[in-house]
């Protein structure tokens, strides 16, 4: 997850993946996943990049991946934070939490904060239910929310950060 | 001829690697680390304990397995000792981690504080049995038979538990008697709509196409249940077994799992299953000598609940938008490529398995007439025993709820039971005693679904439900057909009305008139169920529609604009803690004196309800007629 390649870097580490996957339509999915899992968003260079390889246009690329939520077209922040609004989480009022992390955050789900440090994503169902109501950072699971916790967890990344670059 | 004896070479390897399990001279420490336990530590807790083993100069083995479903109690951890059967306990989470070795290892004794039970069906050693728990002991375990017990990375450990022995009867019987008993046993689609296993395969048969598809479908969209994730992650290859055995039964030359990109955890698992599959020659070209090919590739989906529809599944495995078409044709006649295709669910496919291993005339035992077996469901929301439970269709739900399930969490009263997810209903507390089988939850309104059970109590609202749940469909909706695009988001549009206190009653009619519209105008299942969770609540809770409506009045407390807050000044000490905490600054009042908000200017962000010390509890709510008061709570007693 780092936006820094530089572009000749980027369409040499694509080459590298286009060798995974034969050059025909039903790759299109697949290579924008691995993109994605390797450079954190689909940048155009790798779409055209694509286009070229599969015979296939940048807008048809677009076309597909635009139907699919799981795709990203701006680099997402450091931290990705994604709060449970599956139906378990909502009988335990999981919009509170969310609440919580739009005013601690000051983004909307979908975005990233200004720092580059959160983006705030909603999901269904991480499958813990039974810890309702949940959220993950990077993937680790906090569990029981509340408008407290949340205030908690997100002032301790910040400090971790700060701690980070004050030295 | 195929090649037994190749198989009888690894069963005989399994047995041993097993045996190295069951007779060890080291004690073996089973670590339930699915998705779930990994949420709730089980990975900290492993690493933990690991270390003070070797602190203190005590070895053990360590298998990390998948979950016993008892989600409360994770993480699980079940320790079988050199002599002696394996006993469970949970929840050990990190800060235990040290008390259950010092306990369980250095003293050698039992935590009985956190004793699940001992893997047996009789008491043993004074130890109660497992089988025994109040949460498993109504549930039959067979689809679910090896999660939480093998490894399911170890390929040896599945063959040691007839892993196989399905697909090898199935080569001995051939296809035809394969069908037969799949028909004999009457097993029905696990994915949702219960369609007869045996047709849909039957379907696809009797094509005479060059190439056939078999696809596996893991996109477990419906939000709140994760089934599939569970068998996926604790046994991964008893439904890779189910698809060789469909595979070969239709004649199919390739297979596909479409799993959602959701569960890294079952996608590795899947991938390493399937590794093992090629190595064992139990995929590949001419399987066991058997003239039978078959191959599997794995698809990532891309988080687009309407791909879990078959038609679109197929759409977006060729690479386009995951868009569903018209059928007729049904993809048994002309799906991949044009080709005939029969998708199944997991669960289906991991019932397949069993089928073929224990045969029909043992499946039938489970069940009833028309829904033969058990299911498996996500057992979740207002209830003490959260966990993903087995059960044979039939049995009442008032059982599942309250026998398996425990009850209602703070023993709250049920109001409701959600199944079937964003295409099901509710089914209202007075109806409990319904039997859980496709046709009586079809006809409560509901459906059976993929297996998502969400038990709803007093504090949810009924209204909140159904708007909770258009927004999803409505936001999945793919857009092709009119009545689903923006049929969806009108019907969104009153429900939000209605929750804002803005509705009125000629909504109720649009928003019966519109599911109808919704319901017979949409192209695919998503559409079509979408108003499902709307009518099944207008017919058991219009009473809360127009109580929102009439008197902006929500029950349950929970529809934010409907609630006004307002403080006792009988109860307020003036500690002045919401006044400090309100963003808009609308509580007035002196120091020691009780304070009164503003009802202008409130924004009703419910900020001071949460602030007040639970010792005063002063503030209160209001909904229309109706009045909240938190309960006075003693101050904790300082221990120690
Ligand atoms: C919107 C929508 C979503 C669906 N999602 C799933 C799913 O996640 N998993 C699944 O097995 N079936 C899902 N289905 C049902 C499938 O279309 C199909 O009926 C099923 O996979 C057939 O398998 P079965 O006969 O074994 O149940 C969905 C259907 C619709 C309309
Ligand atoms: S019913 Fe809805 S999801 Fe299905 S095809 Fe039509 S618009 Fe798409
Ligand atoms: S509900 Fe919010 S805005 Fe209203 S008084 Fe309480 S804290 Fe202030
Ligand atoms: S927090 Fe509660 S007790 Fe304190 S001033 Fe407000 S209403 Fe009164
Ligand atoms: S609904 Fe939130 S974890 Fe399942
Ligand atoms: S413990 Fe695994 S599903 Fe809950």
């Amino acid at each position: 997850m780092n936006s820094s390649h530089s572009e000749s870097e980027l369409v040499f580490g694509i080459q590298e993946l286009f060798k995974k996957h034969p050059a025909r339509r039903s790759s299109i999915i697949p290579l924008l996943q691995e993109i994605q899992e390797h450079y954190g968003y689909v940048s155009p260079p790798a779409v055209d990049a694509m286009s070229e390889y599969l015979g296939v246009s940048a807008s048809e690329i677009y076309g597909v991946a635009s139907f699919y939520t799981q795709f990203k077209f701006v680099p997402p922040g450091k931290y990705v934070i994604q709060i449970c609004q599956g139906t378990a989480c909502h009988v335990r009022a999981s919009s509170i939490v969310l609440e919580a992390l739009r005013e601690e955050l000051k983004v909307e789900p979908g975005h990233t904060t200004s720092d580059g440090l959160f983006t705030l994503e909603r999901v269904a169902c991480v499958g813990c239910c039974a810890l309702a109501p949940v959220m993950a950072i990077n993937g680790k699971v906090y569990a029981q929310m509340t408008q407290d916790k949340v205030r908690e967890v997100i002032k301790e990344y910040r400090q971790k950060e700060e701690n980070k670059t004050g030295i | 001829m195929i090649a037994e004896d190749t198989m009888e070479i690894l069963y005989e390897r399994a047995q041993e690697e097993w045996d190295k399990i069951e007779n060890n001279t080291l004690p073996v420490v089973f670590v339930g680390s699915a998705t779930c336990g990994r949420a709730g530590g089980a990975l900290e807790t492993e690493e933990i304990i690991k270390n003070l083993l070797i602190q203190n100069k005590k070895y053990a083995i360590f298998v990390e397995v998948g979950c016993l479903g008892l989600c409360v109690l994770e993480p699980i951890i079940m320790v079988q000792p050199t002599e002696g059967l394996p006993i469970c306990y949970g929840p050990i989470r990190p800060e235990n981690a040290e008390e259950f070795v010092r306990r369980v290892f250095i003293e050698e004794g039992v935590w009985e504080e956190k004793l699940i039970g001992v893997m047996s069906t009789d008491v043993y050693r004074g130890l109660p049995p497992i089988s025994k728990h109040p949460m498993l002991e109504l549930q039959v375990r067979n689809v679910l038979r090896n999660c939480g017990l093998i490894d399911p990375e170890n390929f040896y450990h599945y063959l040691a538990h007839n892993g196989y022995r399905g697909f090898l009867k199935s080569l001995n019987i051939g296809t035809d008697a394969v069908l037969e008993e799949v028909k004999k046993s009457g097993l029905r689609g696990r994915g949702g709509a219960g369609f007869p296993t045996w047709k849909k395969w039957s379907f696809a048969r009797d094509t005479s196409a060059d190439i056939k598809y078999l696809i596996c479908n893991a996109d477990e969209g419906d939000p709140g249940a994760f089934m599939n994730r569970s068998v996926l992650e604790g046994d991964p290859h008893s439904v890779l077994e189910g698809m060789l055995i469909a595979g070969y039964t239709i004649g199919a030359r390739y297979g596909y799992v479409y799993c959602r990109a959701e569960y890294p955890l079952a996608l590795r698992r899947l991938e390493i299953a399937i590794q093992q599959m090629y190595e064992h020659g139990l995929l590949g070209k001419n399987i066991l000598s058997s003239g039978f090919s078959f191959d599997i590739t794995i698809k990532k989906g891309a988080g687009a609940f309407v791909c879990g529809e078959e038609t679109a599944l197929i759409t977006s495995i060729e690479g386009h938008r995951g868009m569903p078409r018209p059928r007729p044709p049904f993809p048994t006649n002309s799906g991949l490529w044009g080709k005939p295709t029969v998708i199944q669910n997991v669960e289906t496919l991991a019932n397949v398995t069993l089928i073929l291993q224990r045969g029909a005339d043992w499946y039938v035992q489970y069940g009833t007439e028309n829904s033969r077996g058990t299911k498996t469901f996500a057992l979740a929301g207002k209830i003490k025993r959260t966990g993903l439970v087995e059960i044979p269709l039939g049995i009442p739900l008032r059982k599942v709820i309250f026998d398996v399930g425990g009850g209602i969490l703070d023993d709250k009263e049920v109001k409701a039971v959600q199944t079937g997810g964003p295409s099901g209903g509710c089914i209202p507390a007075d109806m409990l005693d319904l039997p859980v089988d496709y046709e009586s939850l079809t006809k409560a309104g509901s459906i059976m679904g993929s297996g998502g059970m969400i038990v709803l109590d007093e504090d949810n609202c009924m209204v909140d439900i159904a708007r909770y749940f258009l927004s999803f469909t409505q936001a999945e909706s793919c857009g092709k057909c009119t009545p689903c695009r923006v049929g969806t988001r009108a019907m969104l549009g009153i429900l939000e009305r209605i929750c804002a206190g803005k509705g009125e009653f000629a909504d109720i009619i649009r928003l019966e008139t519109l599911a109808q519209t919704v319901k017979q105008g949409s192209l695919c299942g998503l559409g079509q169920t979408a108003p499902n969770p709307v009518l099944s609540t207008l017919r058991y809770f219009r009473h809360e529609y127009e109580e929102h409506i009439k008197s902006n009045e929500c029950r349950a407390f929970v529809c934010g604009p409907l609630i006004s807050y307002h403080i006792d000044p009988e109860r307020c000490v003036g500690c002045t803690m919401c006044a400090k905490a309100c963003p808009v600054k609308v509580i007035s009042g002196k120091r020691k004196e009780a304070h009164v908000i503003d009802q202008e200017t409130c924004i009703r962000c419910g900020q001071c309800l949460r602030v007040c010390p639970a010792m005063y509890s002063a503030v209160y709510r209001r909904s229309g007629s109706r009045v909240r008061y938190e309960p006075i709570k003693e101050r904790k007693k300082k221990t120690g």
